[in-house]
Order: C-alpha cells, then sequence, then structure tokens
C-alpha cells in the first residue's frame, strides 16, 4: 500500500504545533498502525530527520499507553486500541490523518505524545477502596452475586486509555470517572466510601479542567472495552445520593 | 507421580564427570554464594522465624526513612503502596505515563493460591512442592515455601480491594486447574487477571500518594544506581519529558523493575520493557542470578513481516482442541492448507510424541515448531527468507464440537487471532510458533530480597529468587505481590531499623560520579553521528540471541553468539544515530541506552549457558537430552544458583555457586512418560 500521512508535529508543550505530510510506501496490511509508524520513523532517520514521538507500549490492547486521533476518530475507524488496529483497515493511496488526543485536560507533550497524568489524580481523589494491607478479612467472609462480580468485571476492564475524553466535544472523562465509581460500587467492599468517592472524584474532574457531559455517547462509541454510557447515569445517581445524604 | 527418582540417573551423570567446562576463559571461578538470612529449621517455621527475628522500626522514626521503588508493576505497586502505609516516605518511579500501564497489566491467565477452596487436596506444601517441581528443582525451597504460605493472604488483600475475581452463582469465589496442575487452586478475573490485580495495587498506590506517603514519578527512567560506602543510597533517572538528569537518594532502594525478555527483541513484553535498572545494578555489584533461564511459549502469534515490533501471546490451552502440523513437503508451503490432502501433511507432534501427541510440555513442542520451520516446512509469511508457523489446525475439533462448540469455549482467542492476522481460524487453520515470554533469572537476592548490594532490595520478576529454571503458569503474579504485599515490608524494616542513616548530599563524590556517568552516555549517543538506527541493532542482536540462546543451546552456537555480540557491540558504540536532543522527549535516546545495557545482558546469558552444561525447565542444551529429546538434568553437578559478578568492561564475570539444599523435598527426574 501507498499512504500520504499528515501527521501533527510539535516540537514541545509550549511550541507551536503543525501539520507535516510524509509519503509511505510499501505499507503491509499486516502491520499494526503503530508498526507503520515505527517504518515511517525508520525512514525519518535513514535520512537525518528526527523521528516523530507517540505512546505506546504492550501493544496487544491493555496497557492504554497508546491513543491517536486517524482520521478525527479517536484510534481509528475500529473499536479497538490503536495498537490492535491493523492497516488492512485502510486503502491504498489513502491520505491519514494523525493528531494527538484533543482535550485540554490532556497537554501535548511532543508530537503525538500527551499528558494524562489527571487520570491519576482522579484517582488518587477516591478511586480506592481504603484497605491497609494485612488487615483484609478472609475472602469467603463476603460474598458477592456473580451478577454483580460480573457487573463489576465489566466495567474495571477501562485501560485508561483517554478514547474517551479526546473523542467528547466536551473534553469530559464522565466515562472514565463512571466506569470506576460503577466497579467499586456494585461491590460489597466500596459501600463504606461509596458517598464521599463520587463526590471527591467529581470535585478532581472539574478541577482538572475536564468538561461537563452533555449525554452526547461520543465517549462509548469510542472506547475500546465498549465500557457502556449507563455508567455516567450510575456516576449521577451516585451523586445525587451522597447530595441526599448530606455531602 | 509421574517421576523416576535421581539415583536412575546416576549412569547418565557419569558422561559429565572429567574436568571439561564448556565456558572454561569466558569467565572467572568465584568463591561460593550462600544466602545467609534464610533461618534454619523446618521449613513450614522458616518465614514466622524471621518475621519475628526483624527487626521493628517505631512509628514516630518512620516518617523519617526513605525508599526509593523504581516499577511499578505488581511487586513494585504493591510494595509502594505497603510501605507508604507503614508510614515511609516513598519515592515511585516509573518510566510509563501512569504506574497502571506496567506490564504485570498483562497477564491473562491468573494467580494461584493455596486456599483449598475446592477441597481437592490443595494445601501450602502442594503449592511448594508443585512450584520447586515445575522449576526443575532450581529455585530455593525456603524462598518457595513462603510464597506457597503467603499466597492465600493474596487473595484476602485483592478481594478487600474490590479486584473483581469470577465469583460462583453462591457468592464464593472461582477456581480453575490451570497449567496441568491437578488441583483448583487459579483464582482469576476472566483472561484479564494481571489487569484486575495491578490496578488493585495501582489505586491502594494512588490512596498513598493521596495520603502524602507516596511521592510518584511518571515517565521517569532509572539510569544509574547510586552507591555509597557499599551501600545502595539513591538513583539517578531521567526525567523523560523534560530531558533533566535528577538524583534522588534515599535510605533504601527497591527494584521491581520486570523482565528482560526484549533482549529477543521480539517477545510478547511491552516495547518499553528493558533490563537497564538491573544492569546498572549490576556493574555497581550487585550479582545477576541465573541469566540464561527464559521461558518460551509455544503459542504465540507469527511474525508477520520484518517491521514486526512485537509477539501476542495465544492462550496454550487452544492446544487443548487444535492440531499441530506443516506440510510434508517444502513445495506445498505457500499453498491454502485446506488444498493440501491428508495425506501430504505432517502432525509432527502425533507422529514423533504419539502418547503425548499436540500436548507434549511446552519447551518440547516449541523446538520440534523450530525444527520444521528450519527444516524449510515452516507456514505463512515468508519473513528474513524463512517461514516462521505451523498450523494449528482446529476443522477436525469443528467436525467433533460444531463450531458453536468451538465458540463457546475459545470466542475471544480466536477474535483476538482474526483481528491481528485478517485471517478467519473458523474457516482456515490458525498459524502460531513460539516466543520469548518471561525470564527466571535477574538480580541475585537473599531470604529478604536483598542484593549483594546492601540496602538494594528487588523483587518480582526482576529478581532470580521463586521460579527456578522454568515459572509455572499462574505464579508470576503470585510472586510479584507477594514480595510487595507480604514480604519486601518485612525483609526490609530489618535493614531500615539501622537508621537513621547519614544525609547524602548532591555533592556527594558517588552521587556526582553517577550523575557523571549517566550524563557522558548522553552526550555519547547524541553526539555520535552514526550511520544505524537504534532499532537495526536491537533487531540483530535479538535474532542472534533467539538462534543461538534460545530454544536451544548448544556449545558451539552460544560461543558463536558470544563472538557475534561482541562485534555487534563494538559497532554499536561506534556507529549508532541518535538524532534530536536531550532536553525533550527523545525515543531514540531512550532506546539506546536500553539496548546498550541489552548487548552487555545478551553476552552474560550466553556465557550463562555455555556454562550449564544441562537442560532444565526453560534451558535446553542441545548437548543434554535423553534419547527421546527431553531434557536431561544432572543435579550432582549443576544444582547450584549461578550468580555471576561484573568485574569491568570487557573483563570477564565471576562465577560464584550458591549450592541448593532440598530438605523438605526430595529431587527428581522429570518425565513426561
Amino acid at each position: 500500500m501507498k499512504l500520504t500521512l499528515k501527521i501533527w508535529r510539535q516540537a514541545g508543550p509550549d511550541a507551536e504545533g503543525a501539520m507535516h505530510t510524509y509519503d509511505l510506501d510499501d505499507v503491509s496490511e499486516d502491520m499494526s498502525f503503530l508498526e507503520m509508524l515505527d517504518v515511517l520513523n525508520e525512514k525519518l532517520i535513514e535520512r537525518d530527520e528526527e523521528p516523530i514521538a507517540f505512546d505506546s507500549d504492550c501493544r496487544e490492547g491493555i496497557c492504554g499507553m497508546c491513543g491517536l486521533m486517524i482520521n478525527g476518530d479517536a484510534h481509528g475507524p475500529e473499536v479497538t486500541t490503536t495498537c490492535q488496529l491493523h492497516m488492512r483497515s485502510f486503502s491504498d493511496g489513502e491520505t491519514i490523518t494523525i493528531e494527538p488526543w484533543r482535550a485540554d485536560a490532556f497537554p501535548v507533550l511532543k508530537d503525538l505524545c500527551v499528558d494524562r497524568s489527571a487520570f491519576d489524580r482522579l484517582i488518587a481523589s477516591g478511586g480506592y477502596i481504603s484497605v491497609n494491607t494485612g488487615s483484609a478479612p478472609e475472602a469467603h467472609s463476603v460474598l458477592v452475586p456473580r451478577d454483580d462480580a460480573l457487573r463489576a468485571f465489566n466495567v474495571a476492564t477501562c485501560i485508561g486509555c483517554g478514547a474517551c475524553v479526546a473523542a467528547c466535544p466536551n473534553g469530559s472523562a464522565s466515562l472514565f470517572m463512571g466506569a470506576k465509581i460503577t466497579h467499586l460500587g456494585e461491590l460489597p467492599q466500596g459501600q463504606p466510601e461509596r458517598d464521599n468517592r463520587v463526590v471527591n472524584m467529581v470535585a478532581q474532574h472539574d478541577h482538572e479542567g475536564f468538561g461537563g457531559c452533555t449525554n452526547i455517547g461520543q465517549c462509548t462509541a469510542a472506547c475500546p472495552k465498549e465500557i457502556p454510557l449507563d455508567v455516567i447515569s450510575q456516576l449521577n445517581k451516585d451523586l445525587r445520593t451522597a447530595m441526599r445524604h448530606g455531602h | 507421580m509421574p517421576d523416576t527418582t535421581s539415583a536412575a540417573d546416576a549412569s547418565r551423570n557419569a558422561e559429565l564427570d572429567g574436568e571439561y567446562d564448556d565456558a572454561a576463559g569466558y569467565y572467572t571461578p568465584g568463591e561460593p554464594i550462600r544466602d545467609t538470612k534464610a533461618p534454619d529449621g523446618p521449613v513450614d517455621q522458616r518465614w514466622s522465624t524471621r518475621k519475628f527475628e526483624a527487626r521493628l522500626v517505631n512509628p514516630a522514626n518512620r516518617r523519617k526513612l526513605s525508599v526509593i521503588i523504581v516499577g511499578t508493576g505488581l511487586a513494585g505497586a504493591s510494595a509502594a503502596a505497603t510501605l507508604g502505609e507503614a508510614g515511609y516516605r516513598v519515592k515511585s518511579f516509573c518510566y510509563q505515563d501512569s504506574p497502571r500501564r506496567a506490564h504485570s497489566i498483562a497477564a491473562q491467565g491468573g494467580i494461584n493460591a493455596a486456599k483449598n477452596y475446592k477441597e481437592d487436596g490443595d494445601s501450602t506444601h502442594r503449592l511448594f512442592y508443585d512450584t520447586v517441581k515445575g522449576g526443575d528443582y532450581r529455585s530455593r525451597e525456603s524462598n518457595v515455601y513462603r510464597l506457597a504460605e503467603v499466597s492465600v493472604n493474596i487473595i484476602d488483600q485483592c478481594v478487600a480491594q474490590g479486584v473483581p475475581f469470577a465469583r460462583e452463582y453462591g457468592g464464593l469465589l472461582d477456581n480453575r486447574s490451570f497449567g496441568g496442575v491437578q488441583v483448583s487452586r487459579t483464582f482469576y478475573a476472566r483472561g484479564q487477571t494481571g489487569q484486575q490485580l495491578l490496578i488493585g495495587a495501582y489505586q491502594a498506590l494512588e490512596r498513598q500518594v493521596a495520603a502524602g506517603t507516596v511521592e510518584t514519578f511518571t515517565r521517569h527512567e532509572m539510569l544509574e544506581l547510586i552507591v555509597v560506602d557499599g551501600k545502595a543510597r539513591g538513583i539517578v533517572a531521567r526525567d523523560m519529558v523534560t530531558g533533566a538528569i535528577e538524583t534522588h537518594t534515599a535510605d533504601v532502594v527497591v527494584l521491581a523493575s520486570g523482565g528482560y525478555g526484549n533482549v529477543f527483541y521480539l517477545s510478547t513484553n511491552a516495547m518499553g520493557c528493558n533490563v537497564t535498572a538491573s544492569w546498572r545494578a549490576y556493574r555497581k555489584g550487585a550479582y545477576m542470578g541465573n541469566p540464561c533461564y527464559t521461558q518460551i511459549h509455544p503459542t504465540c502469534i507469527p511474525v508477520s513481516g520484518a517491521h514486526q515490533s512485537k509477539l501476542t501471546l495465544m492462550s496454550e490451552s487452544l492446544r487443548n482442541d487444535g492440531r499441530i502440523w506443516v506440510p510434508k513437503n517444502k513445495a506445498d508451503c505457500d499453498k491454502d492448507p485446506r488444498d493440501i490432502p491428508e495425506e501430504d501433511r505432517d502432525y509432527y507432534l502425533e507422529r514423533i510424541y504419539p502418547s503425548f501427541g499436540n500436548l507434549v510440555p511446552r519447551d518440547i513442542a516449541s523446538r520440534a515448531a523450530k525444527n520444521v520451520c528450519d527444516e524449510g516446512r515452516g507456514v505463512g509469511p515468508e519473513v528474513d527468507g524463512v517461514r516462521r508457523g505451523v498450523y494449528l489446525d482446529f476443522s477436525a475439533a469443528i467436525e467433533r464440537m460444531g463450531r458453536d462448540g468451538i465458540q463457546e469455549k475459545y470466542d475471544n482467542l480466536f477474535d483476538m487471532y482474526e483481528r491481528i492476522t485478517g485471517e478467519n481460524p473458523y474457516e482456515v487453520p490458525m498459524r502460531i510458533y513460539p516466543a520469548v515470554h518471561y525470564v527466571m533469572g535477574g538480580l541475585w537476592v537473599d531470604y529478604d530480597l536483598q542484593s549483594t548490594i546492601p540496602g538494594l532490595f528487588v523483587t518480582g520478576e526482576a529478581n532470580f529468587s521463586d521460579h527456578g529454571a522454568n515459572r509455572l503458569g499462574a505464579s508470576a503474579l503470585m510472586q510479584g505481590l507477594a514480595d510487595g504485599y507480604f514480604v519486601l515490608p518485612h525483609t526490609i524494616r530489618d535493614y531500615l531499623a539501622d537508621g537513621p542513616f547519614e544525609h547524602v548530599g548532591d555533592d556527594h563524590p558517588a552521587v556526582v560520579e553517577a550523575r557523571e556517568s549517566v550524563q557522558s552516555r548522553i552526550d555519547h549517543f547524541l553526539g555520535n553521528n552514526g550511520t544505524r538506527s537504534v532499532d537495526s541493532y536491537h533487531r540483530e542482536l535479538g535474532n542472534i540471541m533467539w538462534e543461538f540462546c534460545g530454544m536451544e543451546r548448544t556449545e558451539d552456537g552460544l560461543k558463536k553468539a558470544i563472538d557475534l555480540i561482541r562485534t555487534l557491540k563494538d559497532d554499536f558504540w561506534r556507529n549508532v544515530k541518535v538524532l534530536g536532543e536531550a532536553e525533550t522527549i527523545n525515543q531514540s535516546l531512550e532506546k539506546a541506552g536500553r539496548v546498550a545495557d541489552f548487548m552487555e545482558l545478551g553476552e552474560l546469558m550466553c556465557i550463562d549457558a555455555l556454562n550449564r552444561r544441562e537442560s532444565c525447565g526453560g534451558h535446553f542444551r542441545g548437548e543434554s537430552q535423553t534419547e527421546d529429546g527431553e531434557a536431561l538434568r544432572h543435579d550432582d553437578q549443576y544444582a547450584y544458583v549461578a550468580a555471576w559478578e561484573f568485574t569491568g568492561d570487557d573483563q570477564p564475570p565471576v562465577l560464584h555457586k550458591e549450592d541448593l539444599v532440598y530438605t523438605a523435598i526430595e529431587m527428581k527426574q522429570r518425565s513426561y512418560k
């Protein structure tokens, strides 16, 4: 395949960025999207141009490190991570536009890399169960109905890639936050801190500069792990409950 | 029990009598090394004894003591959270943009624990026994017993954190058996157990960040260890965003930096996994234990082209129903497999190993696949002139169980395969090939998980201690969390009880020296003006390692590999090209430092493999096999841990042997008959 690639290049957080155009021949449809960028980078190095910086790590769809806007879609045209997107999803002669995640709360660090540390701070604000090591009761002392455990698992599969934020016209992290609140809220172990958790996380969310949710649904459409939109309803419900409880 | 005692092997061992040493000239023999921390006495009392004997640190003093932890996988994040809770001041470092991305997250299968919830005969002793035996009697019994002992606490801890393990309808935790084990002791969260466990540890860590006991340094890479008066006192790290070279000092340093399988370039490891933290420590005096022990999985998705960056594991359970074959004739290799008639197919595992067939052990299945591909009968795309793939064919199983039956059993694996290869495995046979998955070698540690440098502790995959020559399924996750939650916090307090420690300032000569050495490496790479990219060197190194230090090692091959690596290393330092600047994200620069260390590690792995003229677990020496092609151990010669000491660039390393003594378990030869 022959491709024309339009790629966002930005030397640093404060530098001005611009789209650059590169032609790439001999792209095999078996390449992952990131391997295609690897090949482009080798060619750039050959001609003494600095390679394009982009994030990736596990390259098997689970670590959440990769993430690009491809032709305006978070992670590209398929419902998957960028590392699991393959070039067979594109056609010969195509022009592909590649940009970093777009959101105020995810500032660009360089080229296609963004800073997602706001997600860590969101978790630190309440996305956990307070249990010190060694003080846990015997695992079978608390029963969890199978369906609750399954529901908790299904939303705990969030990989924290940030596609939901990048896809959202408001730059909201409600899907990410809702997934965590639902995961822990489904389990008996998560109940004691349930009210505090949602209140603190929502406050942190807004403090980080993520936008509000207006139920557009682009987040769930872009989510490679198919986290359902109703985690946001759960988030709102938990918030209302907490407020009723006087938070 | 399918074992024969080692007495039966006395005759085979006789052939090893004599003075030869394949690795002579490549190393210098050194004094034996011994683990002085494990208490004597019955194996089931040792951990209680050690915990009791380990000195305490008064809570008010803990906040004056500082800990650096490098790596945020299961071993690192759990240790950071636990030490933070205890009240120490913890600095946690990872090269990723978030601690949650460490490669533990990719583990699929499950985590073992001797809970005996199924009342099927499991016990701490049985988990201990299975693990020592599975490691081919090359791990330490004290450590493994402790691992089995604390395994039950891990499950309690994770459940309390909200890890959504699979449950039965009554609300109890579900278990499955895994990796050929005869009891159901594996806890799991669908195929994403590692992810859920890591998220649990990461959340516990972030909770401590909020509490102010743990400070995280993401996108930071440790590039040097600071050793003051013989003790580990800090690290030099590069902020991978700003390029700033930072020195961080502390009272104790913990390496939880994972494995080095990426020395092979292609592996199932994440792209960023590297050996640098361990290697820098090795060069500062920490011994490296059993570096040649590598686990290779037979069922990965094969390489599709020279562009390939990594390999993806497919669950081994597929071998239960798939039949493995290649064409009998080379001329058929590029045909559609469906057009190759039954009589022209070579079901080579069923042919060579009729009793086990497609279920032969991992190492045998892996070597057999390599052999048929080397003969030119591999299938799939040709990469560098060779087709490296064999068919894993489900057509008979689909006929037997129906498509729905297969779908129910393996659905997500079939989907994953199709996503990566673009082929529908219900229609055409899957293609598989072995790949590097895990390394059992790592920095040598004593029972306290302390390396030969006082104040440097090593946990998880980065140490050598618990898996012997082979890692069993669902045991790596167990070790990571055991070390971080339940072992290190006890042993490290004994060390910290010596505090308060003298302050080490940035102007201390050892700090200055460490900083300067990091700076000079960076300057060298950026000023080298060579002609070849870092990745091209890494690929070439990987090819050498895979060819000669991979599934099967021989004396000639390993010697050749050492020569090739030395030449390549020389060329790398003179000719590598790294563009860009230091004061920004520079991924080529990051990789250059790692590949430089991989080159040195690769050479040591070959020397270690050369020294060990026996086959055990994941280490297969061609010279040491039974007539049936099974791995043949030599307990009288090699029942030791090889602990290697660095002595200087281009100097032969010193080999210290730690004899493995078993008091609670009898050494037996494995047998698959």
